[in-house]
């Protein structure tokens, strides 16, 4: 009864303002300042701002919201994925449910066998990818570069949404074009502007950039070109160092 | 050109020395280079054929030609100013894009439920329009692809009509920025009802027409009857959707599997064959049009008077708009209301179309069936007011994969009508 109570009480101050605020003080700092401005003084007030990054959300069940019809069916997905995946459930590291999407974030070497399972599982039958999308976060430290694929089921009308990451220094995802063909061009595409290297991938060339580009330009530490003027040699800052709202 | 035993690689030079070259070999096939200057490959696309005589044996496909960087230009603007680049990727499909756009952003920003009901039917009014237009287009370009240019004509006489409506309500023929997040960016203008009326009266005829001359024309039948074949377990694959997907047989549609907008409301059929091949997708082409004629009926008995743009005046832009001195639109009533009304108003409508709203953290995906197939937006916020990161899924993107399936074992002529039914527009490929 005791520890009842103690856990209890643990659970009370884990919900205490006090120490969110100390998690919160604890997070990285991801910005400062309101306008980017780094050459000259910021005259705004808002020069000592910082705004600090979360944790990554790990969602429990229950997974259904009775009051989001969204959510209908994400318990069962989440259920049908674990059982299928059986020995190999640890492959899904965490679970997010935001804005009435599911998401499994997924260890990046375990992809190529949830891809397979999400495909072939009768209870699953995600026959649909809707390909991969590379999003950088310079800031998320050991998982900056994430490759986010989305799935869709024509036979149980639903979609999930799968995240895998790698580190910049590593970048290195397996890939499922063994498993969804489909994802050929859309790989290459995230290798192209991410540098993504998609291991296993029959041809990874880039697709929109020349052949001989340099750097992946969707990253956000990409160099962006400034825009010269004819006025003694001044140029117009690219537009990720200009004064701008952030 | 590298020439070998096997093969001619004629991807560049001169024609006189190909000849030459394959006349002093036993070379008997030829790589070819199909554009991206060609007149039937809809912009700038470029194939790499392999040709053994008339067959084509082998079908790559280039692209990038197009590539405009609209993605990475997003990360730079508003969240509003984004609809000004989407609406220009896949230009054929202008309202797709910036509603699936929207759809993103609203969902991210949770107003979903709360945009306006006349905003929704305005969206769907027009992008039923669009997708009649569209189909048109695809109708138009394949019937001169295969030299017929009385389809050609008429097709893009036909989307005049529905380009006349989209100038009279957004102003412009294309490009439109319409669809904004939280609704549209203007109510309809007087005459647009009775414009979109005339239309209904004026376009079954003028389909009908257009079935007349292709349903039965033999010589339409033998270039697209079994021609670029694609199946069902082909398309899943190959992460084909839209009509060519509706063409192998499955009766797939986002309007009616995940409604959006208000699909739900709406009576309307999806269209389907089990061909498979050119001539099912341009009779499902041709059924979605009609189809689409009975949605913008139901949409012009829905409209209702009342805003077009959400009421939260932390998102919302003026949408009530008139005709300007400068020819803009301005919005009278509230230029009043911030320039001698309340100077709160001035500080908030200055913060809000400088700075922008912020939209929270998070991501969202949001897919319409567009014109093509299902164009998907992956939008990523990081709490601020530009996006960290939007990328589309492009139908035309993901289809173009499949022109190695469909040509492959063909004839040389066949690739046209093949590229020529999937429909891509390279603005969308390449973005």
């Amino acid at each position: 009864m005791s520890t009842d109570n103690e856990r209890e009480r643990d659970e009370e101050a884990a919900n205490l303002p006090e120490k969110q605020g100390r998690e919160r003080l604890a997070a990285p700092v991801r910005r400062t300042g309101m306008f980017g401005a780094t050459t000259t003084g910021d005259t705004s007030g808002f020069g000592g701002l910082q705004v600090r990054g979360s944790a990554p959300v790990a969602d429990q069940r229950p997974f259904t919201d009775p009051d989001d019809p969204r959510t209908a069916d994400f318990d069962r997905v989440a259920d049908d994925l674990e059982a299928a995946l059986g020995e190999s459930a640890g492959a899904v590291e965490r679970v997010e449910v935001a804005y009435g999407e599911l998401t499994f974030h997924v260890r990046r070497e375990a992809l190529p066998e949830v891809a397979r399972v999400l495909r072939d599982d009768p209870s699953l039958r995600y026959e649909l990818c809707t390909g991969v999308a590379g999003v950088h976060f310079p800031d998320d430290a050991g998982r900056e570069l994430h490759a986010v694929y989305h799935f869709r089921s024509l036979t149980h009308n639903s979609e999930i949404r799968v995240a895998t990451t790698c580190p910049d220094a590593d970048p290195h995802v397996p890939s499922i074009v063994s498993v969804y063909p489909t994802n050929d061009w859309h790989e290459r595409e995230a290798w192209d502007f991410f540098g993504i290297v998609f291991d296993g991938h029959p041809a990874l060339t880039r697709i929109q950039m020349p052949d001989d580009w340099h750097g992946h330009p969707q990253r956000k530490d990409y160099p962006l070109g400034g825009i010269p003027v004819e006025y003694r040699g001044a140029t117009v800052p690219p537009p990720d160092e200009r004064r701008s709202y952030k | 050109m590298t020439v070998t035993e096997d093969y001619i690689d004629a991807s560049g030079g001169d024609w006189d020395d190909v000849i030459e070259k394959a006349q002093a070999t036993s070379a008997e096939r030829l790589v070819v280079n199909m554009g991206p200057q060609h007149p039937s490959t809809h912009g700038v696309l470029r194939l790499i054929l392999t040709l053994d005589g008339e067959t084509c044996t082998e079908a790559r496909v280039g692209i990038g030609y197009l590539h405009t960087g609209i993605e990475k230009n997003l990360e730079y603007r508003t969240w509003t100013q984004g609809t000004t680049f989407v609406t220009r990727m896949d230009y054929l499909t202008p309202l797709f894009n910036e509603t699936a756009y929207c759809l993103a952003v609203e969902k991210l920003l949770g107003i979903t439920d709360r945009v306006p009901e006349r905003a929704n039917v305005i969206r769907v009014m027009m992008m039923e329009l669009n997708r009649m237009a569209s189909h048109f287009v695809a109708m138009a370009t394949f019937g001169m692809e295969l030299g017929a240019t009385t389809v050609m004509t008429n097709g893009f006489r036909e989307r005049e009509m529905i380009l006349d409506i989209f100038e009279l309500v957004t102003g412009l023929r294309m490009n439109h920025a319409y669809v904004r997040p939280g609704g549209v960016a203007q109510d309809l203008p007087p005459g647009a009802v009775g414009k979109v009326r005339e239309l209904l009266k004026e376009m079954p005829g003028r389909i009908r027409t257009m079935r007349k001359l292709l349903d039965e024309n033999p010589v339409y039948l033998a270039r697209t009857r079994d021609v670029a074949h694609l199946n069902l377990p082909g398309c899943m694959a190959l992460g084909v959707t839209g009509p060519l997907l509706r063409a192998s047989g499955l009766a797939w549609d986002l309007r009616k599997a995940k409604p959006y907008c208000g699909y739900e409301d709406y009576e309307f059929d999806v269209p389907v064959s089990d061909g498979g091949d050119v001539y099912a997708r341009y009779r499902v082409r041709m059924a979605e049009m009609e189809e689409s004629l009975k949605i913008i009926e139901q949409c012009l008995d829905k409209l209702q008077p009342g805003p077009v743009m959400i009421k939260d005046a932390k998102i919302g832009w003026p949408a009530k708009l008139a005709l300007g001195p400068d020819g803009l639109g301005n919005s009278p009533d509230h230029i009043a209301h911030i320039m001698s009304g309340s100077m709160e108003a001035l500080i908030h409508h200055f913060k809000l179309v400088t700075e922008g709203f912020r939209v929270p953290a998070g991501q969202a995906y949001a897919a319409v069936e567009s014109a093509k197939g299902e164009l998907g937006c992956y939008a990523v916020s990081d709490g601020g007011t530009r996006p960290h990161r939007v990328h589309f899924r492009d139908p035309s993107f993901t289809h173009l994969q499949a022109v190695a399936a469909m040509c492959e074992g063909g004839t040389v002529a066949d690739v046209i009508a093949a590229v020529a039914s999937i429909d891509p527009v390279m603005g969308g490929v390449d973005r």
